[in-house]
């Protein structure tokens, strides 16, 4: 019999547990790294401000990242984030400019609330889209997510005819003021964009470790026949993630060009990439089943900040996509050897 | 086809394994075997699912390295680095799982890895001309140009044959060759095999089909549990022998669970159809009709492409009939969802755990409570300490040994592996359970107690379906045995049922 069983490596599952710590931690090192570097060569990055500019821009990317996990963690990829998030921000700035109803010769300008809800709405259903073509009509999600980021992008150019909105203030009069609140406005010194990343990660922690929806995602993941014979809705997961993965897009638009007080049709190009990057520096498995919320977050302030810090101490742009890119595939690199060290663990 | 064996004992030993084990982080697939090939003759060995069979091939021929031991071949120690290796020494193999490229053609097929050059690159009129000769050999009709795809299981078989013969290797191991073959295509096998051993070819022969090996082997070596149990020539040794050796003397799977009275209908199936998922004109389920009562515990036997797999997927959800019902205590069900049925009492354990049983990225634990989650979910939230209480209970119901809930998966062995599939399902409180294959690819200590631990769910009420391609399986804790022959019921016998009788209703002696 062969039924002895040698003591496992703990998983990561709840409970805090050193080997967990120093799993998660690799991002985490990266991290004391980049601000102990930066900080040695820039006086001006080790400053409270500094860090809070920072964060806001992190926020974008991590709103989008929080999303790519869910939907990396089901074995998938969308690629239409960045589109997603475009034309959201132009919805939401074309709402902002007031809607004009020619049978009754008024122009509405609905209230800021009402923008947001309507823009997240629409995000959830680009998303609901993937979804439905990836669980449903069985296109790979690569390609299927693929065309929805084109076909959003067109749209979103459509729209505007290739132009930015630009007073997305408000005005008294209209009673639609507070847009800039989102982007701009702090509480305790700690902007709201942040919050509201933080808010969001927490969610999808709560979700992720505490609920069944998580341990189905998780599993459905790691191997979806399997999760499927265990009872799991599959399909149901597939199109959730998808759509939650489109309309944290749509939060991440309404941010940027709550920051911006404009929206364009270009904005957050290539930034799919850059949130994928963030999942896979998290320590994620692009294959599915394996990630963190926790990881996540640190890949996507190890980008932040680093390119932040490139900025700062004066190198090239050019540059920064040069190490940006070898963080990626360190990042990788890294995970491979301790797959590989872990033996065969599938 | 068996020849006299005295001549035999004198022929020298081509290859040879010394002391040869192999174990795959805590499994011992094979625990220092001892293995001769004798030039010329045909060397069968034997033994059930899991014994280290498959193993020892590939050792052999160079796919995998031992952990320990050594190989000789022509009396010296040799260390394969690769089948490539291997195959440039003269050893090739015929793999039990079919490793051709569907999308090309028979001829690239055979010559697929060491393709004939020519001035001109790849010479395709000589492959070509090679391979017809080979499928003449072969006596098929297949053309070289047609691809692997298109051709039934047991042609690719003959095309996985004649990949290997096409190398004029000294030693050709086949790793049940015959799964897929037709009596005639049998035959033909057999009549190449004595061919190629008058030219001094050595053979290594697995197969299930006992007597069929027993009619072209020249010795036989039986291995149990990853350990060679016996030896023999082919004159010394007859079916008894054979089997005896594979299971053990004292080898028991337990009885019939009795003492008490069978329950209501669990569930019954009514006029079932099913057509192929892979898109044939023909049902893997032909109009079947079953009922299985509470507390009874029902064997399916059947070979492969019997349908058995396809009626349990069926009854479970993942696929759909066309025709007829399924009825679990009364109420229809084909109509409602995995999830639906799991939650109404009715648990699958599928036939390949790997694939369909586990999922690898997580613990023992959250495997052993992925089915019934909404069992510990207290509003929006999973309770840990619920959950933490069912993966407990599970472990010691279904006495799982691993270091604990946190272990990774792949730290179990195939047994346990196995337990935790058939208590993750115990855990929604079946009144159900089918089990397609339960014993595939563990260990007899492992099967045992999976039969123990179902004749125990039987007695408290639970109406258990299990099927299997093993006899001896069939002939443990069920209360009827129902055997299935392309995708019909071909016969039902009671607890006394013989071997024999089984294997005669199956279509097994027709080697179909």
């Amino acid at each position: 019999m062969s039924d002895t069983t040698k003591p496992a490596p703990a998983t990561r599952s709840e409970g805090f547990s050193l080997l967990k710590l120093l799993l998660e931690g690799r991002a985490f090192f990266a991290l004391i790294v980049i601000v102990a570097v930066f900080s040695y060569l820039s006086p001006n990055y080790f400053t409270t401000s500094n860090f809070l500019i920072m964060a806001s821009q992190v926020a974008i990317f991590g709103l989008l990242a929080i999303g790519m996990l869910l939907v990396i963690l089901n074995g998938g990829i969308d690629l239409s984030v960045g589109s997603i998030l475009a034309l959201s921000g132009v919805i939401g700035g074309a709402l902002m400019q007031g809607v004009e109803i020619d049978a009754l010769g008024v122009i509405l300008y609905p209230p800021v609330w009402a923008v947001v809800v309507i823009t997240l709405v629409v995000g959830a259903l680009v998303g609901a889209v993937n979804g439905v073509l990836v669980a449903y009509l069985k296109v790979p999600a690569f390609v299927a997510t693929l065309g929805v980021m084109y076909v959003a992008r067109g749209v979103a150019l459509l729209m505007t005819n290739g132009l930015t909105y630009n007073r997305l203030a408000g005005s008294p009069d209209l009673g639609n003021t507070g847009f800039k609140w989102l982007g701009s406005e702090r509480i305790a010194g700690v902007p709201i964009s942040v919050l509201v990343l933080a808010f969001c990660a927490i969610v999808a922690w709560l979700v992720l470790s505490r609920t069944a929806f998580g341990r189905w995602l998780y599993a459905s993941g790691g191997n979806e026949r399997a999760a499927e014979l265990s009872g799991v809705p599959v399909k149901f997961v597939k199109v959730t993630v998808y759509t939650l993965s489109g309309m944290l897009s749509a939060v991440a638009g309404l941010v940027l060009s709550s920051q911006l007080t404009s929206a364009g049709p270009t904005a957050g190009t290539t930034y799919e990439l850059t949130a994928i990057a963030a999942v896979v520096i998290g320590g994620a498995a692009l294959t599915g089943g394996r990630g963190t919320v926790l990881g996540t977050m640190l890949g996507a302030f190890v980008i932040g900040f680093l390119s932040a810090g490139l900025v700062i101490t004066g190198v090239s742009s050019y540059w920064q996509t040069v190490f940006t890119g070898g963080v990626i595939v360190l990042a990788v690199l890294m995970n491979s050897i301790q797959t590989g060290k872990g033996g065969r663990k599938a | 086809m068996s020849t006299e064996t005295a001549k035999f004992d004198t022929a020298e030993v081509v290859l040879a394994a010394r002391n040869v084990a192999k174990s795959y982080g805590a499994v011992h697939a094979l625990k220092g075997v001892n293995f001769d090939i004798h030039r010329g003759q045909v060397t069968t060995l034997f033994g059930e699912n899991g014994a280290g069979k498959s193993t020892l091939m590939k050792i052999l021929s160079g796919v995998i390295q031992p952990s320990s031991g050594e190989i000789i071949l022509d009396g010296q120690p040799v260390h394969f680095q690769n089948s490539t290796h291997a195959r440039d020494l003269g050893i090739s193999i015929i793999h039990q799982e079919l490793s051709l490229a569907p999308n090309l053609s028979v001829r690239d097929n055979i010559f697929m890895g060491r393709e004939i050059k020519g001035p001109l690159g790849v010479d395709f009129a000589e492959e070509e001309r090679q391979a017809r000769k080979l499928m003449q050999d072969l006596e098929q009709d297949i053309d070289p140009l047609t691809p692997v795809e298109d051709l039934r299981l047991g042609q690719q078989q003959i095309v996985e044959i004649a990949r290997a013969l096409s190398v004029d290797s000294r030693i050709l191991i086949m790793d049940e060759p015959t799964s897929a073959l037709s009596a005639t295509e049998v035959e033909v096998l057999f009549k190449v095999i004595n061919d190629l051993t008058t030219k001094g070819v050595s053979i290594v022969y697995i197969s299930h089909h006992l007597e069929e090996a027993l009619l072209i082997t020249d010795h036989a070596v039986v291995l149990r549990d990853g350990a060679m149990t016996a030896w023999a020539p082919r004159a010394d040794i007859d079916l008894n022998w054979i089997v005896r050796n594979m299971v053990g003397e004292n080898y028991n799977l337990g009885a019939p669970p009795d003492g008490y009275e069978f329950g209501q209908t669990a569930l019954a199936v009514k006029n079932m159809v099913v057509p192929d998922p892979g898109g044939n004109a023909y049902n893997v389920v032909d109009n079947l009709s079953l009922e299985v009562k509470a507390g009874e515990v029902v064997c399916i036997y059947g070979l492969m492409g019997a349908g058995r797999s396809e009626l349990m997927e069926t009854l479970a959800g993942r696929l759909h009939a066309a025709s007829g019902r399924i009825e679990l205590k009364g109420e229809e069900i084909s109509h409602l969802s995995i999830a639906q049925r799991i939650a109404r009492g009715l648990a699958l354990v599928p036939e390949d755990r790997q694939r369909d049983g586990l999922v690898q990225t997580m613990s023992v634990g959250q495997n052993l409570s992925l089915a019934s989650i909404t069992a510990f979910t207290r509003g929006l939230f999973t309770s840990r300490r619920a959950e933490k209480a069912l993966i407990a209970d599970s472990i010691k119901r279904v006495t799982v040994k691993t270091s604990g809930p946190d272990a990774a998966i792949g730290s179990l062995s195939g047994g346990n592996q196995q337990k935790v599939v058939i208590g993750k399902m115990m855990a929604t409180n079946p009144q159900v359970i089918l089990l397609d294959e339960p014993s595939r690819g563990i260990d007899i200590g492992a099967k045992a107690e999976v039969f123990r631990l179902l004749a125990e769910g039987a007695k408290r009420g639970l109406a258990v379906v299990y099927t299997t391609s093993e006899v001896s399986e069939c002939l443990s804790i069920a209360h009827r045995i129902i055997v299935m022959h392309k995708g019909r019921i071909t016969a039902e016998f009671g607890a006394d049922a013989t071997k024999e009788m089984i294997m005669a209703a199956s279509g097994e002696q027709h080697a179909a």
